[in-house]
């Protein structure tokens, strides 16, 4: 079902990276298309919008996609066998199942795919069968920059689900960014789970300090090595800079509230490729981050 | 019959609650002989699932009918799947208020 062996053995060579914030809007998707570009104007990189619930990297990087549709195991109760013995309603945590003297009510929007149900029947009475929750899209937008988008179908919860699945069509190139979905929950945890180092984008406000604290928690308890960028300052970061020294985070680089910027971000542009001072800057971000792993260029 | 009414405490004497899955308890009062009990609804805290659970919760304990402020849809389906009729009191009283509220006809019909 989920094979986190096959995502874990892509070899010690690739270097993964997280673009993540505890606040939304704080600038994940700018930072990880621009670094994407910036990279791959030397080398081949994959960029994986893992922002399922509203992905939107591939606005950067109009293109032909392929699509591919993930299915999550669900169950289905056969009557004849069932005697609404009821276990399957008490084991399942999320509500999925509910017996009610009138058969198996099931609630597949609920189903968290842990095949508990179909183990805890005595009857044998639940076999699974493969729901579709959404697709995922590859695109070729740039020689060396593959863009692979993880999408959940409307009124659906699983979006981890859709993440793995994003990940998991990832192939074989040197360098992998995932740009997350904002906040500290489940698709984070999702997304950062066996990256080697994290970017955390904030902005200098009493907001994006607030939110970065939970990310930091959030990186650290899963042991990812974490840097900070601090997006639309105003100059006055000194609170945020603080934090970071505090907890040892290295400040990555600061992107100044700019009209230029915000004119090209606005239209859709990635302002690495229009400017080309930030097309260095981004490349000198992709060095920073290699030497925050231990792997310097 | 047995009816569940969603309350915030233990007793006849507590407050009724509004919310039917996330009821901290539930009193099971038998209109016939009178006799009351209570369940504490493990499931209040629960992240999510909370009302087709609380729905098989009631079937189970052989409730016939509901009383509570509000029910979701996923609980409502399963409320009707099982036959258990729901009710709505919203009179902000006790558990005792609403089963006497219910028992002179004048609380409407939701499920």
């Amino acid at each position: 079902m989920y094979e986190r062996a096959a995502l874990e053995n892509n070899g010690d060579k690739t270097l993964k990276l997280a673009v993540a914030s505890g606040k939304g809007g704080s600038g994940k998707s700018t930072v990880a298309a621009n670094l994407a570009y910036a990279i791959s104007l030397s080398g081949n990189v994959t960029l994986v919008d893992c922002d399922v619930e509203e992905p939107n990297l591939h606005l950067y990087f109009p293109s032909t996609t392929e699509e591919q549709v993930v299915t999550t195991p669900v169950p289905v109760v056969d009557d004849e066998r069932c005697t609404q013995c009821g276990r399957c309603g008490e084991f399942c945590r999320y509500g999925a199942l509910a017996v009610t003297g009138n058969g198996v009510l099931t609630f597949l929007e609920m189903c968290h795919s842990c095949g508990g149900c179909m183990l805890i029947c005595p009857e044998g009475a639940i076999h699974e069968v493969e729901r579709p929750i959404g697709r995922v899209t590859t695109a070729h937008p740039l020689p060396r920059l593959t863009l692979i988008t993880g999408i959940l179908n409307e009124g659906e919860v699983l979006s981890p689900r859709v993440i793995r699945a994003a990940k998991e069509a990832v192939g074989a190139d040197p360098v992998i960014i995932y740009d997350s979905s904002p906040g500290t929950a489940c698709p984070v945890i999702e997304t950062l789970e066996g990256c080697d180092a994290c970017i955390l984008v904030t902005e200098s406000t009493p907001f994006g300090l607030h939110d970065l604290r939970l990310a930091v928690e959030v990186a650290g308890t899963l042991g990812v090595p974490a840097g900070v960028i601090i997006n639309r300052s105003d100059g006055k970061d000194a609170e945020t800079r603080a934090f970071c020294d505090e907890h040892g985070l290295p400040v990555l680089m600061t992107i100044p509230f700019d009209r230029g910027i915000a004119s090209l971000q606005g239209r859709g542009e990635l302002f690495s490729r229009a400017m080309p001072e930030w097309q260095e800057a981004f490349g000198d971000l992709y060095r920073k981050c290699r030497a925050l792993v231990g792997r310097p260029v | 019959m047995k009816i569940g009414i969603t309350a915030r405490g233990p007793t006849i004497d507590s407050p009724c609650e509004e919310r039917f899955g996330r009821a901290p308890y539930f009193i099971i009062y038998d209109t016939d002989s009178g006799d009351t009990a209570a369940i504490q609804n493990e499931l209040a805290d629960a992240p999510g699932g909370v009302g087709p659970r609380v729905a098989q919760l009631m079937h189970t304990n052989g409730v016939e009918a509901v009383i509570s402020g509000r029910v979701g849809g996923n609980a409502e389906r399963a409320l009707a799947a099982a036959g258990i009729a729901m009710y709505a009191y919203d009179g902000g009283g006790t558990v005792g208020d609403a089963i006497a509220a219910f028992r002179r006809g004048e609380l409407m019909r939701i499920v």
